[in-house]
């Protein structure tokens, strides 16, 4: 058996930019990116998988990043909610759940907005059933999902109108 | 500087749809709950729990804990002999020292550079136990001879010799008992036409925050303690920490982060706090102490489990002559709010309906299970489903239509209940018809009735189910007040510094819409600061549906306040009346044509920089007209009451067993519409929490030990799943209420699981007392092979 290092050092692509940082090879992407790179957007949830706070995309996927170790990510594309704004403009998608409730607590919000990301970069139009179950895997305990799916709705409405 | 408008229109905010004042923040990933706040030199603590049922402490052993590099401190509750009891009524020590009553029950704790090392720690930490027997269930607790779960007299001791009883023995295992009569039942047994009588069985869920719980703890070289909590209720849980501590609570000062979701749970001091309190304390570290997933399920509070026995009888012409209701809570191991539910459990059986005579008893017994503590709606879901079945079956034993039969007996206007409450506004029957209306409840309920015996597996539904609960708060504590400090400073904005907490229902939003409506200024004119103890002033807590009326009351006073203020320099100077003028758009101004006399910010100026140099700065403490209820559980406990009405449409398979909800029609009386975007969510998510709590929630607690402690197996409702909504607003005007509005925030979840039991029924014709409604439990009633719950024989 090979001995494990201590930490590893490599560098991760984060929100568009190298990020060299080093850590113990046990931590997933989710503590790497809370505890070493400070990017506290992304919440831990149950840290195993079940609930859907802690999703990021990786390679442009929806993807548990309590569930993924960190050392696997290296030369891959990873964006969290903090690479979702451009500067002080916040993205459709975040703008549309400010203005339709889409947070209560929040603690769910960026998960549910990386998911809502994904699909809507896959299908610009998708129908309110395609949005719920998008974002089912996603648990929010305040607002019963109606004002999230509403917010995605109208973000998928602004986003192709900018397109135009 | 943009030009002076030559006239203000009187602009209001009030029912409009406005964003939450934090949303950019959150939908930002920028917000800090406090599992993002880290302090320099902070330790992590990790608790060890028994993982026995019960069982007697033989002895710790923590050396080779305290040995493990990293680890800063290892404590027992030999470690801290001062320790006192805490909750609800004082039957629990932080740290258990000689005897454990349920698995989740705190022997040790860790405090290391790392939650890695804590944990680590944990694992080198040697327990030796002695079983007990286990007390499992009510049944076993009750028997003649059970062992006593808390037989002897809980005596405290201080360093300094000391002693204190703060929990007399229970030898009986009852935790609390509550007993209300109103009439006389056996009269009312005489007079009745058609009697009913059921068990119900009310399950465990627990509150699933999706931030999980978390303190941080640090004392300063003085020896004050600063805490970073979750908590609802800051002002009580000062005073309680200062006990605890032995420190005067002007030491204490809390601040609370926004946190991940409250519901209830966080109304109780639970005992990780202490722990991470004393651990601070003994390290001279900040301490932080952050649950996991598990630990949350497991450690947490749950709803209150209840068996509850009803009886209810109705003359022919279908008035109610009587109810009569036995409990018996599963008080867990250790008392929390869940025992004191029945507060509101008896109102909902004596007031929600007009019933002459009726008799309520509780008795909240000691077990070896999981204790229960407060969760929105606070045992209202528990007694409405067992009224709102008896509303149903009532109706159908004296064949009339169960609309009719609700309308005959539902509260007016101006009543007072033999409980004392005073139902000032009242929009119940509203809210019967606006619902059956809107979902076309009387004519759909006909024909799924007629369809029982139709060969097709798939069966439709529809029930119906109302609720009253308190909208004007509830005056549980000697005051149920609030305390408001605003402040406008030389650029007219406005700090709100409110007692009030922010849980994520948006109430720093409706308050600061509330002072911007007398001020009127825009909403981007206000900062509010409702987190420090040190700042902001007294406040009971965030609790019973209380935050908008009294908080809002008590942020309105404030703002008339500074309002008159402002109006009356003005007058001076321009040497009019007061009344003539208002404040618009950021002008005082001619209330009559709405022309500007003095821009805001520099009219402030001009008051400042004056020979008298005055500032704006107001306070105001609202206290509800509202009575503490007296020993036999009379009195007007809240200011206002809430009232609402829903139908839930159902499809049942009746080859699965499987219920979908499809509808909800809601129709509630809340006094008036503040924000109309914040009521949708709170409504929405009340519904499917109760869609939760109805047909997927299931905390499964075993021989005491809970045996789903993860979302894989504790089914919360997830998007697809979501009824459609269809709401509607009863707006009451409650005169007491500010700008005529009530309390919400319960409201939603309390009727949704009655209304499935009763759409259930009228799908299928099978009724079942039991919740949740699994596939299971609903394939073996509809298949004759359900067990209902029975009472306890004694």
């Amino acid at each position: 058996m090979s001995a494990v290092p201590d930490r590893v050092h490599m560098t991760l692509r984060v929100n568009g930019e190298d990020q060299p940082v080093s850590f113990a090879p046990y931590k997933t992407l989710l503590e790497v990116l809370r505890e070493d790179l400070g990017l506290t957007g992304t919440k831990h949830g149950c840290e195993l998988g079940e609930c859907g706070a802690c999703t990021v995309l990786v390679d442009g996927e929806p993807l548990l990043s309590c569930l993924e170790l960190a050392v696997d990510c290296e030369g891959r594309e990873i964006q969290t909610v903090e690479g979702l704004a451009s500067g002080t403009e916040l993205h459709p998608l975040q703008a549309a759940f400010a203005d339709h409730g889409g947070s209560q607590c929040g603690y769910c919000t960026s998960g549910m907005l990386m998911t809502a990301k994904a699909l809507l970069d896959r299908e610009p139009a998708p129908s309110r059933e395609r949005i719920k179950e998008a974002i089912s895997g996603n648990l929010c305990r305040c607002t019963g999902y109606q004002q999230i799916w509403e917010a995605i709705e109208d973000a998928a409405r602004v986003m192709r109108e900018g397109k135009e | 500087m943009a030009a002076v408008p030559e006239a203000l229109p009187r602009e209001s905010l009030i029912g409009k749809r406005i964003p939450k004042l934090d949303a950019p923040e959150k939908a930002s990933g920028r917000t800090r709950y406090i599992h993002d706040i880290n302090l320099p030199g902070q330790l992590h603590a990790k608790i060890l729990r028994s993982g026995r049922v019960h069982a007697r402490i033989v002895g710790i052993d923590t050396a080779a804990a305290k040995r493990l590099p990293g680890v800063h401190a290892v404590i027992t509750a030999a470690d801290v002999p001062w320790q006192r009891p805490i909750g609800v009524a004082k039957d629990h020590l932080p740290l258990k020292g000689e005897r454990v009553r349920s698995p989740r029950d705190e022997i040790a704790a860790v405090a290391a550079d790392s939650v890695e090392i804590a944990e680590e720690a944990l694992r080198l930490i040697e327990v030796e136990y002695e079983p007990l027997p286990e007390l499992t269930s009510v049944a076993e607790a009750l028997k003649p001879g059970a062992p006593l779960l808390h037989g002897e007299d809980l005596v405290w001791r201080s360093l300094d010799g000391r002693s204190e009883v703060l929990h007399k023995a229970s030898p009986d295992n009852v935790a609390m008992t509550f007993e209300y009569e109103q009439g006389e039942v056996a009269q009312g047994e005489r007079e009745a036409d058609a009697v009913v009588e059921d068990v119900f069985w009310l399950h465990y869920v627990t509150h699933c925050c999706m931030g999980v719980s978390g303190v941080i703890a640090e004392f300063d070289a003085s020896g004050n303690l600063l805490l970073y909590s979750n908590t609802q209720v800051p002002f009580l849980h000062k005073r309680e920490l200062a006990e605890l501590l032995g420190i005067d609570p002007g030491r204490i000062r809390i601040i609370q982060p926004p946190i991940g979701g409250g519901f209830g749970s966080k109304l109780d001091i639970y005992p990780f706090e202490p722990i991470a309190i004393f651990l601070a304390k003994l390290t001279h570290r900040p301490v932080k102490l952050v649950f996991t997933r598990e630990e949350e399920f497991l450690a947490s509070p749950t709803r209150q489990p209840v068996l509850l026995r009803m009886r209810s009888g109705c003359r022919k012409d279908g008035t109610l002559a009587f109810r009569s209701v036995e409990t018996l809570h599963d008080n867990g191991a250790y008392t929390s709010w869940g025992a004191t539910t029945p507060f509101v459990m008896m109102q909902t059986v004596s007031s929600l309906y007009r019933v002459p005579h009726c008799k309520y008893r509780t008795r909240a017994v000691y077990t070896n299970n999981p204790y229960a503590g407060s969760f929105r709606g606070y045992g209202n879901l528990q007694a409405t489903f067992a009224v709102e079945a008896h509303m149903d079956r009532l109706a159908e034993t004296i064949g009339m239509d169960p609309l009719a039969f609700r309308l005959r007996n539902a509260q007016e206007p101006g009543e007072v209940t033999p409980q004392g409450m005073h139902f000032r506004s009242c929009g119940f029957k509203d809210c019967l018809q606006t619902a059956a209306a809107r979902s076309d409840y009387q004519a759909k309920e006909r024909a799924n009735r007629a369809r029982w015996n139709d060969p097709s597996p798939i069966k439709r539904g529809v029930g119906i189910a109302s609720m009253l609960h308190v909208g004007g708060g509830a005056k549980i504590y000697p005051s149920d007040g609030c305390g408001t400090i605003l402040k406008i400073d030389d650029f007219a904005h406005v700090t709100l510094i409110t007692g009030a907490s922010e849980i994520g229902q948006g109430s720093e939003t409706v308050l600061a819409q509330l002072v911007c409506e007398e001020l009127g200024l825009p909403l981007s004119a206000v900062s509010v600061v409702n987190n420090d103890t040190d700042i902001t002033p007294w406040d009971v807590g965030v609790h019973a549906s209380r935050t908008t009326f009294i908080a809002g009351n008590s942020a309105i006073g404030a703002a008339r306040k500074a309002k008159a203020k402002i109006l009356a320099a003005a007058a001076a100077k321009a040497g009019r009346s007061a009344d003539a003028l208002e404040l618009r758009g950021g002008f005082v101004v001619d209330k009559a044509d709405g022309a500007p006399l003095f821009e805001l910010g520099k009219f402030i100026r001009s008051l400042h920089f004056s020979d008298k140099a005055e500032l704006v700065m107001t306070t105001f403490y609202y206290e509800p007209p509202s009575k503490h209820q007296d020993r036999e559980f009379k009195g007007d406990v809240s200011a206002a009451y809430a009232w609402a009405t829903q139908v839930a449409e159902v499809e049942v398979d009746t080859q699965t067993g499987i219920v979908r909800l499809l509808r909800i029609t809601g129709a509630h009386d809340v006094g008036r519409v503040l924000n109309r975007l914040g009521i949708e969510g709170q409504i929405e998510g009340g519904i499917v929490m109760g869609q939760g709590y109805a047909l997927t929630e299931n905390l499964i607690v075993e021989g005491g030990v809970v045996r789903n402690p993860n979302f894989r197996d504790y089914k919360l409702v997830t998007a697809p799943e979501i009824p459609e909504m269809d709401i509607s607003f009863i707006e009451t005007m409650d005169g007491e209420g500010p700008q005529g509005a009530k309390g919400v925030g319960e409201a939603p979840a309390i009727c949704i699981a009655a209304a499935v039991a009763n759409a259930i029924y009228n799908a299928t014709g099978v009724r079942i007392t039991a919740l949740p409604f699994t596939p299971e439990r609903v394939y073996r009633a509809l298949h004759g092979a359900a067990q209902p719950p029975a009472w306890i024989a004694e």
